[in-house]
């Protein structure tokens, strides 16, 4: 059983404005590309005296209904394909219980410093896989000059679409394509194994709906988000049947989160859809860089090498966690400055109409 | 007149909602004890932060959604048009 008043942390005014400044920062990403905030927000709350779990839950408690507002707000825009996000948002479930399972059992085995490394190397390969794969494709494009043509499903994604297996295909408008739910269900299952491993899902999911099944950018981030709702529900009742949602917590950053997350989804109006990718690659590929330091603490912990001096594994910490909060900055930087470009360029735009129809 | 600022901004349901919000925060920081011993007791209480999450999203994000519109940071008003 829990010792309820000690998993509960007194809250002052300081800890109350850093939940809700990292909030709005982590909505502010979620609400552009889908996902993202979390891997800065469950370790800050550790930093802050929350209990490993106890974070990682109130965590996803502000997930979920952050989730539901930014889907919402993008579906007016029409940017959700909600079919695809329940489908693959109930096999990320699955996912999800897996990832945790194994993660209980690393744990298990390996302690502390095993369940950490093996997040840690998680983290380290897929980051460095598909963080490397979107920020490349990202660049591409740029450089290309075709940042402003619509976007086109890729070889994969071509041949996923031409694979017709009878009875199980399921039309989706965000592909605008039949796909067989063969292919949707691992690329679920994965996105869930990561979330309950590296709590952000989306750096699996986004891309493999781009590059797997062929959605649009911005409809893929934006039904991330309903994927990221549906697994968000399901694990904070998890959490809760233990009891080990803070609630205070979770609303407090889900203060911030909901400016943040608002203005997100505002913001996939005004930018060319290759920004979707930019900002994502980047923040990966911070990330991966922040988590690949932390990989020698917990090999020193394992006994896998030799033992770390305390100040030594001080800094490696303290570098990490500003490296994962530079990843989320940079991240909100590029999607504000690209925000701001394009309304400029959007009044530029609506101006000129007014001129050539002589409205002024 | 141009049609971007033809369209009434929501000052009052802005306040309406923010009112409320404001009052739901209040109430979460002032019963802080009450709230922790209810809501981690888990078991059947899990659905009391679920419950509780989805009203402050429903409030919380109403407000949000009309304190941008108010500042008037909206979505572009339409995409070009594909050919």
């Amino acid at each position: 059983m829990h010792d309820i008043a000690t998993n509960f942390i007194n809250l002052d005014l300081i800890t109350m404005l850093y939940l809700f400044g990292v909030g709005f920062v982590g909505g502010l990403v979620s609400g552009f590309i889908g996902s993202g905030g979390a891997f800065v927000l469950t370790p800050g709350m550790m930093s802050l005296g929350v209990p490993g779990l106890m974070a990682v839950a109130s965590n996803m408690c502000h997930k979920f209904p952050k989730a539901l507002v930014g889907a919402v707000k993008r579906a007016k825009y029409g940017q959700v394909d909600v079919k695809l996000g329940i489908i693959l948002g109930i096999s990320a479930e699955a996912g999800v219980l897996y990832g945790a399972h194994i993660q209980e059992s690393i744990k298990k085995a390996f302690g502390d410093a095993g369940s950490n490394l093996y997040v840690s190397a998680a983290f380290v390969v897929i980051l460095a896989t598909v963080g490397g794969f979107v920020l490349r494709d990202a660049w591409k494009t740029h450089k290309s000059g075709t940042a402003h043509e619509e976007e086109k499903a890729g070889k994969l994604a071509k041949w996923v679409q031409s694979i017709n297996i009878p009875g199980t295909m399921v039309y989706f408008k965000s592909l605008n394509a039949k796909v067989s739910v063969l292919f949707t269900i691992p690329l679920g299952f994965a996105t869930g194994m990561l979330a309950a491993t590296i709590a952000v899902g989306g750096f699996v999911g986004v891309p493999s709906m781009i590059y797997v099944l062929g959605a649009p950018s911005i409809m893929a981030s934006a039904t991330e988000l309903v994927i990221a709702f549906v697994m968000g529900v399901g694990g904070s009742f998890k959490y809760a049947l233990s009891g080990l949602v803070d609630i205070r917590l979770a609303m407090l950053i889900l203060a911030g989160s909901l400016f943040g997350v608002q203005l997100g989804a505002i913001g996939t109006t005004y930018v060319k859809p290759f920004m979707i990718k930019m900002v994502m690659g980047v923040i990966m590929v911070i990330v991966l860089f922040s988590r690949a330091l932390m990989i020698p603490v917990y090999m020193s912990q394992l006994g896998l090498m030799d033992k770390m001096g305390d100040m030594t594994v001080k800094v490696l910490k303290n570098t990490s966690f500003a490296i994962m909060i530079a990843a989320l900055a940079i991240g909100a930087f590029i999607i504000i400055k690209a925000f701001v470009e394009g309304r400029r360029e959007e009044k530029l735009r609506l101006a000129s109409e007014a001129l050539e129809h002589g409205k002024i | 007149m141009a049609a971007t600022s033809s369209k009434k901004k929501p000052v009052t349901a802005l306040v309406i909602t923010g009112i409320v919000s404001i009052v739901m925060y209040g109430l979460l920081l002032t019963k802080q004890e009450l709230i922790n011993s209810t809501f981690g007791k888990g078991g059947w209480f899990a659905f009391l932060p679920i419950v509780t999450a989805f009203l402050f999203s429903f409030v919380h994000g109403a407000f949000t959604g009309h304190f941008w519109t108010v500042l008037g940071i909206e979505a572009a008003k339409k995409k070009k048009e594909v050919k």
